[in-house]
């Protein structure tokens, strides 16, 4: 396999950290200011797309930045998994940039250049995870995720959001030192070295010596990069929703929810390998824990009747597909858990994008508040509809895509277990979405209410709410080019 | 074969390096005035520093071997020479104390207004013990520095302390005398057990028989450990620490405590290694208790500095745990560990000096939203706080990592538990973190607040170089140690004669020779 070094990766991870200064720089000139933002953005995407063809042709790029210890350095590459997780995400922060536009200064934010700037170097890191050649550059960029949300979460400063802020930080930051530093020190005692590799890093011999001990750094793997919500240590995700919409939707449904379930697909894939996975018999571990996930958050989600808290279970239930994916270590499991980053990113960014519209425009934030709301907010509501499908599973929306990988892969497993999770999951995305798709389209609105009257949509926020659902759908009908990226991914 | 290389630069660099200090010290001595009594104390202190510097430009990395040496015969009666020296280990202290030394001059620039002179006196007095401790290589020479530390300490906590000065200081110097008396008694009995020497690398090539090494390495242990501190001996530190004025601090968390566990490396191990070997679980679960339970008693502080203070403890145990675990990754983790817990801690110290000299209060209570009213110390703050915590990328995460490292080579309990202090760790310094520069904005100290000024951000902003130098580039330092630390490990394995000792057979061996 062909290796280009190239700068071209620490660019993409940069230049919003240099956005952010400019950011702050531009601080008491709005317009001026939400200039460098979205600038930042699609420069960021354009690094990143200069990189898709080079990928495709089947090679990676590197580029080391300093050389810590033997087998440990700050050092990026660049391959399928890493493009994949990065388009998504810039491609979105262009989109969630014009967005919070819109919701800011239609509600009138306090700290606005705080929020932007911490946006963009959470951004950064995004692409740092995305980009990193070894477990020290991910953790790394990992921690610094953690820390620059920290004040994004908290945005509103009232004591609800400090201590929604406080539990993000306390599960994140105590997950990732009591495990994650373990794990991550273990496996650079047996293996020598923290660099991704393809069949793994460990040698036969360490296989062979200590089983055990690798099952248990798997273990703390899996809950250390307690981004990904994998019960039971998702409590973190549903105190986070405190944070403004914007927030939530770039961050709960891309970046660092998607930075939890990236890092551990990177574990399986490139730390142990699958067939070490299989070896240990961890993948069943994975599974287990997986499979409960997926069916308890939807449970829970079915009662709530705060939109974004059943938002951010639907959230945790679907991060748990993609961690069950790939530890189905089947072809088409592993493909699916794969896309569905992509998948449920696109979707789910449009259901949280909905909410803050919804929000904006009506001040409403409860499910039961929301009859007739779709005849006030029709592209809004069409939207969510589409969005809610794709979680369903309904073709010809993206999800479906996903969930048709991911019932093959269970048939090439041939585990009935995991073919009962995936329909009863549909079954329950099915029941907490319905409803409320019933409620805004089909059910009389309160006409003679003033408020009532007065729900306008306003365009800065539909715009990028209706071009993620229509990513949705494209995805859906066109899903080539990251099936193609995933396939890059496993063989 | 003479594990020596002299001096080969044409003038004494380490005698000037070591005395430089007090020339500055005595030229004070007849000056009348407090601002160029300041000049004066800077300047020498930066001359120290760029005395320094050729020692690590000429310095040979690829040998084991004390360089830079110079000997001179005083009392040959004795034995006793001044002879001075340096190897991979004990180079590194000396820069970390040249540059201290003058950040600890720019922060009292204005909170030392009384006794200007007797200050800085002490100040540089301090400077050539505490360079001339690391340089040693004469027994005598090294106890006669290590006590020569004790008067300027006592002074700049005694005189220039808080409230509960004088309480504070007697307490540290009968600590630290306690310990010292046993450390000399272990230096005669030395003396004429190896052969009636005061030479250090003389003494560590003799072979003595196990008891004698152990309750020799008792002896020293005693002295060391006040110092590190470990785990029980610890309790006059937080006093000493919060009485001390903020260059104090800086100087017992940066350099002092380093001296205990430089203590260990250059005595302890090479010239007791069976006893090393056969004390080593007892010393690894001091120092995991020095961890964890300091980390528990960190939590519950409720004064600022009392709050880095026993903070020291926990990370002076990972120091001592990564010197203990006796093999190259602990032990280049122990070091490095050392030189980023003076950065670290120490600037520390003067985020809280600085704050203190403004507001005049260490409750963490009264303090509240320091990043609205003093964005730039906040900054600042966290820096340190991150570092602090082993934060990637920043210079106490590489050192915690190779000390864990080497801990889980050990056995995976020790690992474990020390992976339980990091996480401690990062609990007390996060909370305190945002008690004082989150959370409301306390009114009562709202009005005291200004941000920093020039000479407090030129002080601090060599330390934020460091944390992150160190923390990207750990082979600038590692780089000096490795053959060092080979030929310390290879000293203390290579006496086993086929022997293995541990902790039991040496209890049993004491019941013998008793009865």
């Amino acid at each position: 396999m062909e290796t280009i070094i190239d700068i071209r990766p620490l660019l993409a991870v940069l230049v919003s950290a240099v956005g952010a200064l400019f950011i702050i720089a531009a601080g008491k000139k709005p317009n001026l200011r939400e200039f460098w933002s979205v600038a930042a953005g699609v420069l960021k995407l354009a690094i990143v797309v200069s990189m898709v063809p080079a990928i495709l042709d089947g090679k990676t790029i590197e580029y080391t930045l300093f050389h810590l210890l033997p087998g440990i350095d700050i050092k990026f590459k660049v391959d399928s998994f890493s493009i994949l997780f990065a388009l998504g995400a810039s491609f979105l922060w262009i989109l969630t940039s014009f967005y919070s536009i819109g919701y800011m200064r239609t509600l009138n934010e306090h700290a606005q250049t705080r929020y932007f700037a911490c946006f963009a170097v959470a951004l950064s890191t995004t692409m740092g995870v995305a980009f990193s050649a070894n477990l020290f550059t991910m953790f790394l960029f990992y921690e610094g995720l953690t820390i620059i949300t920290y004040p994004l979460v908290g945005h509103k400063d009232t004591p609800e959001a400090k201590a929604g802020a406080r539990k993000y930080a306390i599960y994140l930051l105590g997950a990732a030192k009591i495990f994650l530093v373990a794990a991550i020190i273990l496996t650079y005692n047996l293996a020598g070295t923290l660099e991704f590799s393809k069949n793994g890093l460990f040698s036969s011999n360490a296989i062979s010596a200590h089983p055990q001990l690798l099952y248990i750094i798997f273990i703390f793997f899996l809950f250390g990069f307690a981004k990904n919500a994998v019960m039971p240590f998702h409590g973190w995700l549903p105190a986070a929703m405190v944070a403004p919409t914007p927030v939530s939707a770039l961050l709960h449904a891309v970046a660092v929810v998607k930075t939890g379930v990236f890092t551990i697909l990177r574990v399986i894939f490139f730390v142990f390998g699958t067939a070490l996975m299989k070896t240990l018999g961890a993948d069943m571990f994975a599974i287990t824990f997986a499979s409960f996930t997926i069916v308890m958050a939807s449970v829970i989600a079915l009662s709530r009747d705060n939109l974004k808290a059943r938002l951010a279970f639907s959230t945790i239930s679907q991060l748990s597909y993609i961690v069950l994916g790939a530890a189905l270590l089947t072809p088409s499991g592993m493909v699916g858990g794969i896309i569905h980053i992509t998948n449920h990113a696109f979707s789910k960014i449009t259901l949280f994008f909905c909410a803050g519209s919804i929000y904006v425009s009506s001040h409403k934030t409860e499910i039961s508040q929301l009859s007739g709301i779709a005849k006030k907010m029709p592209w809004t509501m069409t939207a969510f509809a589409i969005a809610s499908l794709s979680m369903i599973g309904v073709p010809p929306v993206s999800g479906f895509i996903t969930k048709w990988y991911l019932v093959v892969g269970a048939l090439e497993r041939q585990s009935i277990g995991v073919l009962t999770v995936l329909l009863a999951s549909s079954l329950l995305n099915a029941a907490y979405f319905g409803p409320i798709i019933y409620k805004a389209f089909f059910e009389k609105g309160n006409e003679g209410d003033h408020h009532y009257e007065e729900i306008r949509e306003i365009p800065m926020l539909v715009v990028p709410l209706v071009l993620t659902a229509i990513g949705s759908v494209i995805l859906g009908f066109y899903p080539d080019f990251i099936v193609r990226l995933a396939k890059g991914v496993i063989q | 074969m003479e594990d020596i290389i002299f001096n080969k630069l044409g003038y004494p660099i380490l005698t000037l390096t070591t005395f430089l200090p007090i020339i500055g010290a005595l030229f004070i001595l007849f000056l009348r005035n407090d601002a160029l009594i300041k000049w004066v104390a800077l300047i020498t202190t930066i001359a120290v520093f760029i005395v320094s510097l050729p020692i690590y430009k000429h310095f040979d990395k690829t040998t084991y071997k004390m360089q830079f040496v110079e000997s001179h015969s005083w009392i040959p009666l004795w034995d006793i020479t001044y002879k001075v020296g340096v190897d991979g280990i004990s180079i590194l202290f000396i820069i970390l104390t040249a540059l201290l030394s003058i950040l600890c001059v720019t922060v009292s620039w204005k909170a030392i207004q009384n006794k200007v002179k007797e200050f800085f006196i002490s100040l540089l007095i301090m400077e050539t013990a505490m360079i001339g401790i690391f340089v040693s290589l004469n027994l005598l020479l090294f106890y006669l520095f290590w006590e020569l530390m004790l008067i300027p300490m006592f002074l700049l906590i005694g005189v220039w302390g808080g409230p509960n000065r004088i309480y504070a200081a007697i307490k540290f110097v009968l600590f630290t005398l306690a310990g010292s008396v046993f450390m000399l008694i272990g230096i005669i009995v030395l003396y004429y057990a190896g052969g009636k020497t005061f030479d250090i690398l003389a003494l560590s090539k003799v072979h003595y028989p196990l008891s004698l090494q152990a309750w020799l390495f008792l002896g020293f242990f005693a002295a060391f450990a006040v110092k590190v501190p470990m785990f029980p001996v610890h309790t006059w530190l937080p006093d000493a620490h919060t009485e001390a004025p903020t260059a104090g601090s800086v100087i017992l968390a940066g350099i002092l405590l380093k001296m205990g566990a430089y203590g260990f490396l250059r005595f302890s191990l090479p010239i007791f290694p069976d006893a090393t070997r056969a004390f080593l679980v007892p010393m690894i679960i001091l120092s995991i208790t020095a961890i964890i339970y300091g980390a528990y008693v960190t939590l519950m502080q409720k004064d600022l500095k009392r709050l880095i203070a026993y903070s020291s403890v926990s990370h002076m145990g990972f120091v001592t745990l990564g010197i203990f675990t006796l093999n190259k990754t602990g032990l280049e983790g122990g070091i490095l560990q050392m030189i980023n817990h003076g950065v670290v801690t120490g600037a520390l110290f003067l985020c809280v000096g600085i704050i203190y000299e403004r507001t005049h209060t260490r409750v963490i209570e009264d303090y509240g939203g320091l990043s609205k009213s003093v964005p730039v110390y906040a900054t600042f703050f966290a820096i340190f706080s991150l570092a602090a915590i082993g934060f990637p990328g920043m210079n106490a995460f590489i050192g915690e990592f190779l000390i864990i490292s080497g801990a889980f080579k050990v056995r995976t309990i020790f690992g474990a538990l020390s992976i339980w202090g990091v996480a401690l760790g990062v609990t007390y310094m996060v909370w305190l973190y945002y008690r004082v520069v989150l959370n409301e904005v306390n009114p009562r100290i709202r009005h005291h607040l200004s941000d920093l000024d020039l000479r407090e951000i030129a002080t601090l902003t060599p330390l934020v170089i460091l944390v992150f130098l160190i923390g990207l580039q750990p082979d600038i330092l590692l780089s000096y140690m490795h053959t060092s630390v080979e030929h310390l490990i290879e000293q203390v394995n290579g006496s086993a004669h086929g022997q293995a000792y541990n902790f039991a057979n040496l209890i049993t061996q004491y019941i013998k020779e008793i009865f």
